[in-house]
């Protein structure tokens, strides 16, 4: 007979166990996983508030024609707050947060690769975070988040508000990019037992891909603002065409990073996705591999298509049809990834419960945003398009659609199982229809407002045209979407206090993190059960139904988990 | 509790069919104000329409795609719902289709590319000028060393130059020194002569501006340290206005620019008149320097 080698698998190895902190001191001083996740979740979601807060404010400039609600600087400062804000304080660590708390429980792990490094991450984007708002005190940015030289130049932009938002690129990149490192560290090592590469669930692929993505743009952008801080302070020329500097220079870097930003933001969210739906469905994930697949690629080709936000630059043609072209590949693994998003809903059982719904919404969503994306990619029309609300229509169709549905398909997916409680159904329901509904009537006119000449960035604008009527539709909109993000809030808080008890595996779904207690031990596993397909959870129900109507048969240890105390086993 | 019976297919056939004919009678009868509804500006150079034709096929492509998309996720959600009796397929996928809508795909953004390709020459490089247009005696030049190729036959062309927060047209050549540095200029308004291309250098002397006049074509950006070209040619008289396009600080918004387009003998009566207003002011500088370093008795004052 042929003995079979067990390849060691890689654990934590401790020497002794430290009592577990409890209160504030816990939570300062944590190194747990889930606690970090927790951190990362509850700190962006308020920033999440307050961006919307913000954005709320500029819509309300923009109900009028010529309104003098809000001031000129005023208005830049607030509209350089919302997107600096949603960009590097909501979306991104959110799904820092999500991956932290879910990667290691997916994967069967009892905590990420670095713990300490992992809590760092954390600290820093607090910092960059705290660092960032406190310029609201003295004079904010106003040079948008793109921030483009010679504007955020001291000439230009003399106080202190650009260095914070210098500050805030690198405290939270280096946070993101430690953050990220570790992810791909745990990912590539601390897989259960039987977890191929063929077995990683897809919000786990996409984590990696997020991970990936961002250990390559990371160091471009952190070298694009040390020169701009170099020439705001020490006399440097980077970006000054009268001593040889380059102003493109800057619109390469950044977006070099920006595009591929976006990516970051949206693929995890497309990981929800493709968590949620077989699950809701009833129904294995359809093209498992294309999914996956069409994520590294849409992340490589990520990299390549920067150019096309410069379009309207004075660079060469031929540029422009590579961006193009590039941009254009890129519509084809997004197109695949939505084809088997309804593959995997076609001849299933659909349950509307209210990830799914948030999900199947994201979907409808994206697509408009994608759809217009490829207007976008065609530089001739995007020269008519290009730095006008039909721009802002795209983009918030991607990242609102994209996302923040993700998003919050994943925290009525996951709260169950981070606080053993279950959010009210009838609530998310209403969340996702007042957002479903804010979402279109704000964004779905402003493209018309790009059409009909309506530059983005202006603090105000004249009534010809429909331009007031079409603003005031927005304004309208965007309280509908804010009444709906209230809604979740409140469905939140109400279910932390009085929610309906979870247990293990509420929704009956398919990945390892549904395996343990809710909410999950300190170690996670007392024992890692062995993985022998995408769908484990399956595996282990479908056994214990084998067992249980076999009454002869002891159950196997693996499909008891008991939660436990705070010994980790070696 | 009951549930109302679910609609028939032939219930939601009629829905549906009344839905696109009234969407239908919307778009066609549409009173002209809500043009810009779906479609950019154009209308005042050919190039900007041009663009909106390239608009317009991309628009009925991506129509069609939106309908198919969100119609069969809808479609798949009633007709999958969660039913007594339902048993979820268990299939992990099908390659053939799966490759077939790869394919699918490609070959729309293929087709895409041709026709941007097509349309692309026609959009860049400039028309000829109209047989009514400014003729090669009254300035306009024939050839050039231009970044963008120039267009066959008689063109002027204007430097458009961003600064905070207004836009300077410098007309080229219509001085009457070598070096252009006494050719006139106009802040806000362009004048241009109906017919006749008109070519633009647009600069920046600060910061980063966009240069946009909807009706004319597309954007173009002005940065500092580049020249960035575009074009375009007005056949009829005419008033088109826009604003700048990129954040350039607290008065963006207020950027706003004009273009009127004016037969070629109107406008050369303008450009004489305009000549002898800068002419004018010049002298009346000089003047007043000339006093106060008479008054002060300064070496030299500087000129502003």
């Amino acid at each position: 007979m042929a003995t079979t080698t067990l390849t060691p698998v890689p654990q934590i190895v401790v020497d002794h166990v430290e009592r577990e902190s409890h209160g504030l001191m816990g939570w300062l001083t944590t190194t747990d996983h889930k606690r970090i996740g927790i951190l990362y979740m509850v700190t962006s979601f308020v920033f999440f508030i307050v961006g919307g807060v913000e954005a709320l404010m500029l819509r309300l400039q923009l109900g009028l024609a010529n309104n003098d609600l809000i001031s000129p600087q005023t208005y830049n400062e607030l509209f350089t707050l919302h997107g600096s804000t949603m960009i590097f304080l909501f979306v991104v660590p959110m799904m820092a947060g999500l991956g932290n708390y879910f990667v290691p429980l997916m994967i069967g792990a009892r905590d990420v690769a670095f713990p300490r490094l992992n809590a760092i991450s954390y600290w820093l984007f607090l910092a960059g975070a705290i660092v960032f708002y406190a310029s609201i005190f003295w004079t904010p940015s106003a040079a948008g988040w793109i921030a483009t030289v010679p504007l955020s130049e001291s000439t230009y932009s003399p106080a202190g508000g650009v260095d914070a938002w210098i500050y805030l690129i690198h405290l939270t990149g280096l946070g993101s990019l430690l953050g990220a490192i570790n992810f791909f560290v745990t990912i590539a090592n601390m897989r259960a037992p039987g977890m191929t590469w063929s077995r990683l669930p897809l919000f786990v692929w996409s984590i990696l891909t997020y991970a990936l993505l961002l250990i390559v743009a990371l160091p471009v952008i952190a070298a694009a603002v040390t020169m701009l801080l170099l020439d705001r302070h020490f006399g440097t020329h980077f970006y000054d065409p009268a001593q040889g500097g380059s102003v493109l220079l800057w619109q390469n870097l950044f977006w070099f990073f920006g595009h591929p930003e976006v990516y970051v933001m949206v693929l995890p969210a497309f990981g929800v996705i493709s968590e949620v739906l077989p699950v809701f469905a009833r129904k294995p994930i359809f093209g498992y591999k294309a999914i996956a697949a069409s994520t590294i690629l849409i992340a490589f080709l990520g990299l390549l298509t920067w150019i096309h936000h410069l379009f309207t630059t004075p660079t060469p043609v031929v540029v422009l049809i590579f961006a193009m072209i590039a941009s254009f590949l890129i519509a084809v693994p997004t197109g695949v990834k939505i084809f088997n998003w309804i593959g995997t809903l076609w001849q299933g059982s659909i349950e509307f419960r209210t990830p799914l719904i948030f999900a199947v919404s994201a979907i409808a969503l994206f697509t408009i945003g994608g759809i217009t994306g490829v207007f976008l990619a065609i530089f001739p029309v995007d020269w008519q398009l290009n730095d006008t609300y039909f721009v802002v229509a795209h983009l918030h169709f991607v990242l609102i659609g994209g996302s923040v549905f993700g998003i919050f398909a994943a925290i009525y997916y996951w709260f169950p199982k981070m606080t053993g409680r279950m959010l009210s159904e009838a609530l998310g329901r209403l969340s996702c229809g007042l957002m479903f509904v804010g979402t279109l009537v704000t964004f779905l006119i402003q493209h018309s407002l790009g059409l009909d000449g309506m530059p983005r960035r202006v603090y105000e604008y004249d009534n010809v045209g429909h331009l007031q009527l079409y603003n005031q539709i927005s304004t309208v909109g965007s309280w509908i979407l804010a009444a709906g993000v209230l809604v979740t809030v409140i469905n939140v808080a109400r279910s932390l206090k009085s929610g309906a008890t979870a247990g293990p595996d509420p929704w009956k779904a398919n990945t390892l993190e549904w395996f343990v207690p809710s909410p999950p031990p300190e170690n996670n596993f007392d024992v890692i059960p062995r993985v022998r397909s995408l769908e484990p959870m399956k595996d282990i129900r479908r056994e214990v139904e084998r067992h249980s109507s076999d009454p002869r048969t002891p159950a196997p240890a693996t499909t008891v988990p008991a939660p436990s105390e705070t010994t980790v086993s070696v | 509790l009951r549930r109302p019976p679910a609609p028939t297919r032939s219930q939601l056939r009629n829905v549906a069919l009344v839905c696109a004919l009234t969407l239908l009678v919307a778009a066609v009868f549409a009173p002209d104000a809500f043009a810009h509804l779906l479609t950019p500006q154009s209308g005042g150079s050919a190039n900007a329409n041009r663009i909106s034709n390239l608009y317009d096929v991309t628009l009925y492509i991506a129509i069609v795609i939106f309908i198919g998309v969100e119609g069969t996720l809808l479609y798949t959600l009633v007709r999958f719902r969660k039913r007594k009796g339902r048993v979820p397929v268990q299939i992990h996928g099908n390659t053939r289709l799966e490759i077939g809508w790869t394919v699918g795909a490609a070959v729309v953004l293929i087709a895409l590319a041709v026709l941007t390709f097509a349309e692309l020459h026609s959009i860049r490089t400039p028309d000829a000028s109209g047989p009514n247009g400014l003729s090669v005696g009254d300035g306009a030049e024939l050839t050039s060393d231009d970044a963008i190729k120039p267009p066959k036959g008689p063109y002027i062309t204007i430097q458009v130059n961003g600064q905070q927060y207004i836009w300077r047209f410098t007309y080229l050549g219509f001085g009457k020194l070598a070096d252009q540095l006494d050719d006139p200029y106009t802040y806000y308004h362009m004048y241009v002569p109906t017919n006749t291309t008109v070519e633009l250098k647009v600069v920046s002397q600060d910061v980063v501006h966009s240069w946009w006049i909807p009706d004319l074509g597309g954007k173009v950006q002005a940065v500092p340290g580049y020249a960035n070209w575009t074009w375009f040619n007005i056949p009829k008289p005419a008033t088109y206005s826009g604003q700048c396009a990129f954040l350039c600080g607290e008065g963006h918004a207020r950027m706003k620019a004009l273009v009127t387009a004016l037969p070629p003998k109107q406008w050369l009566a303008w450009l004489h008149t305009l000549e002898a207003e800068l002419k004018a002011n010049k002298a009346g500088g000089a003047a007043g320097r000339a006093a106060l370093q008479n008054r002060t008795g300064s070496a030299a004052v500087e000129n502003p």
